[in-house]
């Protein structure tokens, strides 16, 4: 499994190997291999504790891994920095809604805009008519339109995550993490967000973590199960639903 | 222009502001006041400098210096540097062991002028200096601090144990800085008195003008994308990072524009009142100068000068006749600010100047309606535009509703 023929990992938009991450003797992620294609949204699972929103600290560089390689793209990972990952096309979505609730839902959206990201670059930034266009078209896609004016803080539990999936498809990210994107929402909002994630998964990739079952089957391409840091499955719905030690650390309970 | 109207002046609301500081301190101050009352103003007016500061830097930054002493040391320093050389010209110095060198040197056995004296006896030089030393020394801290994501509490005791030390530092090496006394009897900037009251005047002036331009520079700042970002890493500093900004780089930025800004005015105040101690570096004044902005509103460039003028005027007034009381008197003032009124004077202006607009509102549709009335009896043949309800309506309307949705938000400035 760790030896991986190079001209097949150039297909990959991500892979991990021998990826681990020790907190005091702990390990978190255990020699872990991830591959995640172009257009693929891949769903990972797992019982409290297995790793999984480590995995995408890992990722994003929130954490830094003490062995192994994150290769994205044709980009080392691991050697970044936070905001050098982001600018290379990782997008990340936090587990508790993360937005700017002193802003309003236009201003977080033009904050997310990929432009005048340096200090000077910031002063010299103007609203200019593709920076509105932009948030329009992207308040439309996460249906925020009707609220651009309105503080953040004001919106709902599920529009505020909305709102966060809205700031990163602002960035066009071309692999998108999203922690849990579902948690707290209601069975409509769910089934929106569903519809949502698979219409913008075109062109880009996405890991999702998530609980809820019913919404992985919804929308998984392939899904991961994550164990004690290390992967226990891999494969479609069906297959790993079928498997026996899924069943038994997982889905049995 | 529109640009500029919205951005610098912040709107109607952010003009009018302005304006009626402007008249405070220009017009009304220097007619109601002595020479010597107006040159406590002036004084007042350097501290302002230092609260306005402190309002890009933790009102909108998040960032709690306890330590802003440090700059406006830095920047008073370096004036008083060059007024000191100015007046220790061999003549009336030759009662000295060493002609031509500062007085306290002379006491302290010094023979030569110190090297890193030297270039300020230049005025260019010792201008540019003024900002240069204290945003280099601001530069250092922050990106010392911030690169490691030293914040909070953790980077205020840091500030202020530098203020403590840089205290510590001026007043033991007396030889070359003067002391705990400082450096005193300072008399011409360039030949020119400062000590006359027509100087004094001229400075006031000076200085007030100064103090404006780095309100404007302020509102220039947090009126576009830098004040949001601001803004948005006070809140959710994670979320800034993962969205591509290096933030360590934003809080250096904005330290050090604080620390500029702080040494102007710590420039202004050794030219206005004629010395420059380290009781002004140290601890002390920097918490006193981030009470200022807390009582005046730390997100108001505007109210951090009500705040350090009334504060001022608050401490003199009370330490001439009860001198022990009024250092409890501040600290229960700030305890009050931060636990009742965290926006500060100018956040109680806010909610006042709201109720305010609703009274004023049913007097001014009355006014409104009777211009109505009136309007048709004085049509003298020529079509009166404003006097037609309808247009009037449509007008309204257009301003109501018709307005882009990015221009509505536009409007919101900070006041």
């Amino acid at each position: 499994m760790n030896a991986v023929n190079p001209s097949v990992k150039k297909d990959f938009i991500l892979s991990v190997e021998d990826l681990t991450v020790s907190f005091d003797g702990f390990k978190a992620v255990d020699s872990l291999n991830l591959y995640v294609d172009k257009d693929e949204l891949r769903v990972v699972i797992g019982p409290n504790g297995a790793g999984k929103t480590t995995l995408l600290d890992l990722i994003c560089g929130k954490t830094k891994a003490t062995t192994g390689t994150i290769q994205f793209k044709d980009k080392e990972l691991t050697k970044l920095s936070e905001h050098e990952i982001v600018r290379a096309g990782v997008g990340r979505k936090f587990q508790t809604p993360s937005i700017y609730e002193n802003l309003t839902v236009f201003q977080n959206l033009e904050v997310s805009f990929p432009r005048g990201r340096g200090v000077f670059g910031c002063l010299s930034f103007r609203r200019t008519p593709d920076v509105i266009e932009r948030i329009h078209q992207v308040a439309e896609e996460i249906q925020l339109e009707e609220h651009l004016e309105m503080d953040a803080a004001l919106l709902s539990h599920g529009q505020k995550q909305w709102l966060e999936i809205g700031m990163l498809l602002m960035q066009e990210p071309e692999l998108l993490m999203l922690d849990e994107p579902v948690a707290g929402m209601s069975v409509k909002e769910r089934e929106q967000t569903a519809a949502l994630l698979n219409r913008i998964c075109k062109g880009r990739s996405e890991i999702v973590i998530e609980h809820d079952m019913e919404f992985v089957k919804s929308i998984a391409h392939k899904v991961t199960v994550l164990h004690q840091g290390k992967i226990l499955a891999e494969g479609s719905m069906a297959h790993v639903q079928a498997d026996e030690r899924v069943i038994e650390v997982y889905l049995g309970h | 222009m529109k640009a500029i109207y919205s951005n610098l002046l912040g709107g109607k609301s952010g003009a009018v502001g302005l304006a009626l500081l402007a008249v405070l301190i220009l017009v009304i101050l220097p007619l109601s006041l002595d020479i010597f009352r107006l040159n406590l103003v002036g004084k007042y007016l350097s501290y302002a400098f230092v609260a306005v500061g402190l309002v890009l830097l933790w009102g909108y930054g998040g960032i709690l210096s306890l330590g802003q002493g440090i700059f406006f040391g830095l920047g008073g320093y370096c004036m008083a540097m060059f007024l000191k050389l100015e007046a220790s010209d061999p003549v009336s110095t030759k009662i000295q062991t060493t002609p031509g060198i500062p007085d306290f040197m002379d006491w302290n056995q010094i023979t030569a002028l110190p090297a890193f004296w030297e270039p300020f006896k230049s005025l260019p030089f010792t201008m540019v200096a003024i900002i240069v030393v204290p945003v280099l020394f601001a530069f250092i801290i922050g990106a010392a601090m911030f690169k490691r994501r030293v914040g909070g509490v953790y980077f205020a005791i840091i500030t202020q144990a530098i203020a403590l030390i840089l205290t510590i530092l001026i007043i033991g090496q007396q030889g070359y800085t003067g002391g705990v006394n400082g450096i005193t009897d300072l008399r011409t900037l360039d030949g020119w008195d400062i000590r006359t009251d027509s100087a004094k005047y001229i400075l006031y002036y000076f200085s007030a003008f100064l103090l404006f331009g780095c309100i404007l520079l302020g509102r220039f700042i947090l009126s576009g994308k830098l004040g949001m970002l601001l803004l948005a890493m006070r809140d959710k500093e994670e979320r800034v990072r993962f969205s591509g900004y290096d933030v360590s780089s934003f809080k250096i930025f904005v330290f050090c524009v604080a620390a500029a800004i702080s040494a102007l005015g710590g420039a202004m105040f050794t030219l206005q009142v004629g010395f420059m101690s380290p009781s002004f570096v140290g601890i002390v004044p920097s918490i006193e100068m981030v009470i200022f902005t807390a009582v005046g509103g730390r997100m108001s460039l505007l109210g951090a000068v009500y705040g350090a003028l009334l504060v001022n005027f608050g401490k003199s007034m009370f330490s001439e006749t009860f001198p022990q009381l009024w250092l409890l008197l501040m600290g229960g003032m700030f305890i009050a600010v931060v636990m009742y009124f965290p926006n500060g004077l100018a956040g109680l202006y806010q909610q006042y100047g709201a109720r305010l607009d609703k009274l004023w509102q049913p007097l001014a549709r009355r006014l409104a309606k009777r211009n109505k009335v009136v309007a048709p009896s004085q049509a003298d043949g020529s079509p009166q535009l404003v006097a037609t309800p309808v247009i009037r309506k449509l007008a309204e309307k257009a301003v109501v509703t018709d307005e882009p949705v990015h221009e509505a938000i536009r409007t919101r400035r900070p006041a």
